[in-house]
């Protein structure tokens, strides 16, 4: 037994993304998962909490506790970690438009323990750019936004030196589409622009910025492709150590290591035989660790039925056990790195850098990230790219066993449960948030409110770090949607360019041509009938900013002929429904990723009938369990579309029957 | 079963000068529809609401100029300083369609840039699709723009202006904004072009960038007056900025003082009837050519005819359309 006398490398962080219902409830998770054997916590926030809202404000109906734990204040935050010692623990929150809050939060609760904040040690993801991007809790425009990053990276430095103040994500470019090169190219650029600002600020003394640099950790995806994967993050680390050097000349290379942590890639997960997904965390996990020199410091696996709905904490377990048997089974931390000299690899990770820098001239030509944010180029980059993506799964040329091949299945066991192979959310949880947000209020000091809020405000207004007066607003009891509100009094809020402005590529093929010709027959025919072309409504209700979904949607429909309005994401179901009304449509399309769907797609049927259009049609899209369809359908839900309807030309055709029946005009029946 | 469902012309009518949204929405739907049965109760709605109201009442005003000089934005900003004003306003945003053989479809996206956060009874948007027409703005609009006006204080017409769109934007309102952009050559060479009708007021937009603004505001400034098309009018030029809301009030005072020039002049009821014929001369002319002009007597005798009920051409033009029918008919 050699192995038992060889030196092993320490192993990566071990963690879930985990958070749901309650503070309460979420607290019990993270204590059985830690006695599980994970190393870290990853705190999942719900909607409300990630873009600023009480949870008894209207636009965070029916989103509290969905996609995690609801903290409203600093009493959430200290339920959340009951029995878990701050000082010894490694928590990393997604949490970005109000990461300054929740890190105060944090700090605070630290503090009222007696628990020094340099013994915290963690993340918050606070970046900004892919939420403008892909994720969508953004609130603030970008140079208010980006002033609030580089305020808890000028904070933390000083006073809670072993925090990662910002996590720059790569991860959910990936989920937009984007191409290895793409990533990297986007993610350098953020950084970048984080660092330029930190240094613009002048808070921290020249000669002082490497720890700065060094405090800069990344948040990277991995896809299928494991390979070229790995082989992306061996470029990350190359580029990143150059750029440091060069750019913001941190002398010790120590300090220019590429640190990243990694969730496994989520888009291609699939619903129709969700085991197959298991193999694919597995091989992508792999992409992450093989290489020593490009190895992960955190994993986080998603669960095998992500693409149905929410994991149970059996479906957790399971993924951390993955990361335990590559880790202490397998005998890959033995080992250097076992990549190194391949000439394969090398030239792989040669043309990746090769690719990165050319887009990164061209995004710094054009003034950086944010100016080709706000122009829209980088979101039309992405959109293109996903875009390309469906296109090959549509034509087969991209190939997802179990999807558009291999479809023959027998029933999977793991789905029979009577749960459906899913976890329910407590149906309550959202009352009883409210009930203790509205009992937390009566409780506190309203003087000392009042004085933290103005401390806060002027600290907004001054362009003073906002990260004292939010710790002192956070010890005074202040709630996530006060200090959302008092930030959006000062900076505003913004809407970002959606990306679905995109040409018409005539080249580019639009999955199966014959049946795209087909599709453009039926809408302009029927439309004729109509008397006047066929107008979609495409509409995102709720908190939930995953808008890639509804984004090609609207392209698709646009590229078949349909006149599609869209109006972006965070709307009220009241909006929605005044849209449909003005606008004319033929029909409602509703995208919703937040599991909300029951309660956002209700109130939008009621919101309809409310001005009489009772009539039009509503189609909905997202991870919706079929339990879920099947009442959508009863409410009078024409159609529901989840993961597994990858075919977009048959979901334009049936959205074609479906305005044709509710007009009276007869089904044309799938594509030939 | 389709025909069914459309909605009596002259109640609809009541409703929409009591301002309902429910029936401005379904008459901007029947408006757009082509149906034979639909077409005539069309005719129909807008006679209802035409007469001398309609050749008075309310401002239309047509925004355009090229992408990137932030319309929407600035639009956006104007319809917050109106509401503020308490004054009712439509949006007619009109976005280019893909071409035919690309499916004809297309992406409007005016409402997100466009839309007040909140919830507004006294605004009311609706986008359009230019369907591939030449010139650029769908003939759909002037209909829709008369039915809009029955019922708002103010109604824009946005358009992006590229090539030959500014043709008939100027066909549409009474008084035509053009948002420039600093630093970009676009408003002088449109200027310089002189081939049509200059907006009455400018806007030079992004004004916070402030020299290059006001480089391009003098520009317009000097070239404006020399193409002199109504002598008794100045043609403003004025420095806004949508994202810092400034300069909006001045633009807003701008408009208002160009509808009492046009209102004290007499020009306002004349304008609105010439852009009315000028539309019912192209409707006729886009359905039936030429050769069904020439059988209804020519463009000329059309515009004598149009010139007798300058208040309700809408009527007009249908019995125009239904002779050339029958005429076409009776030449088989």
């Amino acid at each position: 037994m050699d192995s038992l006398q060889t030196k092993r490398d320490r192993p990566w962080l071990m963690r879930t993304y985990s958070g749901h219902s309650s503070a309460k409830a979420s607290n019990a998770l993270y204590r059985t998962n830690l006695a599980k054997g994970q190393t870290g916590l990853s705190v999942a926030f719900d909607l409300p909490t990630q873009t600023g809202y009480d949870a008894d404000s209207p636009l965070a109906r029916g989103e509290v506790g969905k996609v995690g734990v609801p903290i409203s204040h600093i009493e959430d935050m200290d339920q959340l970690f009951d029995q878990i010692p701050l000082d010894q623990m490694n928590t990393a929150m997604t949490i970005n438009a109000t990461a300054p809050w929740l890190l105060s939060l944090y700090i605070g609760l630290a503090q009222r323990r007696g628990i020094d904040a340099t013994q915290l040690s963690g993340t918050t993801q606070n970046d900004i750019i892919k939420e403008y991007l892909s994720r969508g809790t953004y609130i603030f425009p970008p140079g208010p936004s980006m002033r609030l990053i580089a305020d808890t990276i000028n904070y933390t430095v000083k006073h809670v030196p072993k925090w990662n103040p910002t996590n720059i994500c790569s991860y959910h470019l990936q989920e937009a589409g984007a191409t290895p090169v793409q990533e990297l190219a986007y993610a350098l650029c953020t950084a970048m622009a984080v660092l330029d600002r930190v240094q613009a600020s002048g808070e921290i003394k020249a000669g002082e910025f490497s720890p700065v640099v060094e405090r800069i950790s990344f948040f990277v995806n991995a896809g299928i492709r494991f390979v070229e994967e790995c082989c992306k993050l061996r470029a990350f680390g190359e580029m990143w150590d150059e750029l440091t050097l060069s750019r913001y000349k941190v002398e010790d290379s120590k300090l220019r290591r590429f640190r990243y942590g990694v969730q496994v890639n989520s888009l291609g997960l699939t619903e129709p035989q969700p085991e197959n997904n298991v193999q694919r965390i597995v091989l992508e996990m792999l992409a992450v660790s093989l290489s020593k020199n490009a190895r992960a410091r955190a994993i986080q696996l998603p669960a095998w039925n992500e693409a149905m709905g929410l994991p149970r904490p059996w479906d957790q377990q399971w993924a951390l056990r993955m990361q335990q048997v590559l880790a202490f089974e397998t005998d890959l931390l033995e080992y250097g790195d076992i990549l190194d000299g391949s000439p394969v690899i090398a030239a792989k990770v040669r043309q990746l850098v090769e690719g990165a820098r050319k887009e990164i001239e061209n995004v710094e030509a054009q003034g950086g990230i944010i100016a080709a944010i706000e122009s829209g180029y980088i979101k039309r980059e992405l959109v293109a790219s996903h875009m390309q993506r469906l296109r090959a799964i549509e034509s087969g040329e991209l190939k997802i066993i179990g999807v558009n091949c291999f479809q023959e299945t027998a029933e999977s066991p793991l789905t029979l449960g009577s749960d459906g192979g899913i976890m329910k959310t407590n149906p309550a949880a959202e009352r009883e948030q409210i009930e203790r947000l509205q009992a937390h209020r009566k409780n506190r000091n309203a003087a000392e409110v009042q004085a933290a809020l103005q401390g806060l405000d002027a600290a907004a207004r001054s362009g003073e770090n906002i990260m004292p007066s939010s710790i002192r607003c956070a010890l005074a009891g202040v709630t996530t949607g006060e200090w959302g509100d008092s930030l959006r009094a000062v900076f505003g809020e913004f809407r970002p360019p959606t990306g679905i402005d995109i040409a018409i590529d005539s080249r580019a093929v639009l999955g199966k041509k014959d049946q795209v010709t087909e599709l453009r027959v039926r809408v302009a025919s029927t439309g004729e009938a109509l008397g006047r072309p066929l107008k979609l409504l495409v509409g995102k209700p709720g908190l939930d900013g995953h808008s890639n979904g509804a984004e090609q949607v609207a392209v698709k429909a646009r590229d078949v002929g349909f006149e599609v309005v869209y109006d972006g994401i965070r709307l009220t179901p009241q909006q929605i429904a005044q849209a449909a009304e003005e606008e004319g449509v033929h029909m409602v399309g509703l995208s919703i990723l937040s599991g909300s769907h029951m309660e956002l797609v209700e109130s939008v049927l009621e919101e309809l009938r409310r001005r009489d259009l009772a009539q039009l049609p509503v189609i909905a899209g997202g991870i919706i369990p079929q339990e879920d369809a099947t009442k959508l359908a009863a409410l009078g839900v024409s159609a529901v579309y989840t993961p597994k309807d990858f075919s977009f030309n048959t979901i334009m055709a049936d959205m074609v029957d479906v305005i044709r029946e509710a007009n009276g005009l007869g089904r044309l029946g799938p594509l030939p | 079963m389709i025909q069914a469902q459309l909605p009596d012309p002259e109640q609809l009518a009541v409703r929409i000068l009591r301002r309902e949204r429910a029936a401005v929405a379904s008459g901007l739907n029947l408006l757009d529809n082509k149906l034979a049965a639909a077409r005539q109760r069309s005719a129909r709605l807008l006679a209802a609401l035409s007469g001398e109201r309609a050749l008075n009442d309310g401002h239309l005003i047509g925004v355009t100029g090229p992408p990137g000089a932030g319309k929407s934005s600035l639009v956006s900003a104007m319809i917050r300083e109106w509401r503020l004003a308490g004054r009712t306003v439509g949006v007619l945003a009109v976005d280019p369609s893909s071409r035919p053989e690309l499916g004809g479809g297309a992406l409007l996206g005016d409402r997100i840039r466009i839309k007040n956060a909140s919830y507004d009874e006294g605004l009311f948007i609706r986008s359009l699709a230019n369907r591939n027409q030449l010139g650029g703005v769908a003939t759909e609009v002037w209909p829709m723009s008369w039915l809009m006006l029955a019922c708002f204080d103010i109604v824009v017409v946005e358009t992006v202006g590229v090539g030959q769109t500014e043709i008939d934007i100027a066909e549409i309102g009474d008084t035509v904004c053009y948002v420039a952009q600093p630093a970009s050559g676009d408003t002088i060479q449109y200027l310089k072009s002189g081939i049509i009708e200059i907006p009455d007021v400018f806007a030079v937009n992004k004004s916070d960038l402030g020299a290059p603004a006001q480089k391009t505001a003098s520009e317009i400034g000097r070239s404006a007056p020399r193409q002199d098309r109504r002598d008794d009018w100045d043609y403003p030029v004025c420095l806004v900025s949508a994202t810092m809301n400034t300069g909006i009030q001045q633009l807003h005072a701008h408009f208002d003082r160009h509808r009492s020039f046009l209102a004290a002049a007499g020009l306002l009821g004349k304008l609105r009837a010439r852009h009315q014929s000028a539309w019912v001369v192209r409707v006729l002319k886009e359905e039936f050519g030429t050769f069904g002009i020439e059988l209804v007597g020519g463009y000329a005798q059309i515009g004598r005819r149009l010139n007798e009920t300058p208040s309700n051409q809408f009527e007009e033009c249908e019995q125009l359309r239904q002779q050339i029918i029958s005429r076409f008919k009776s030449s088989d």
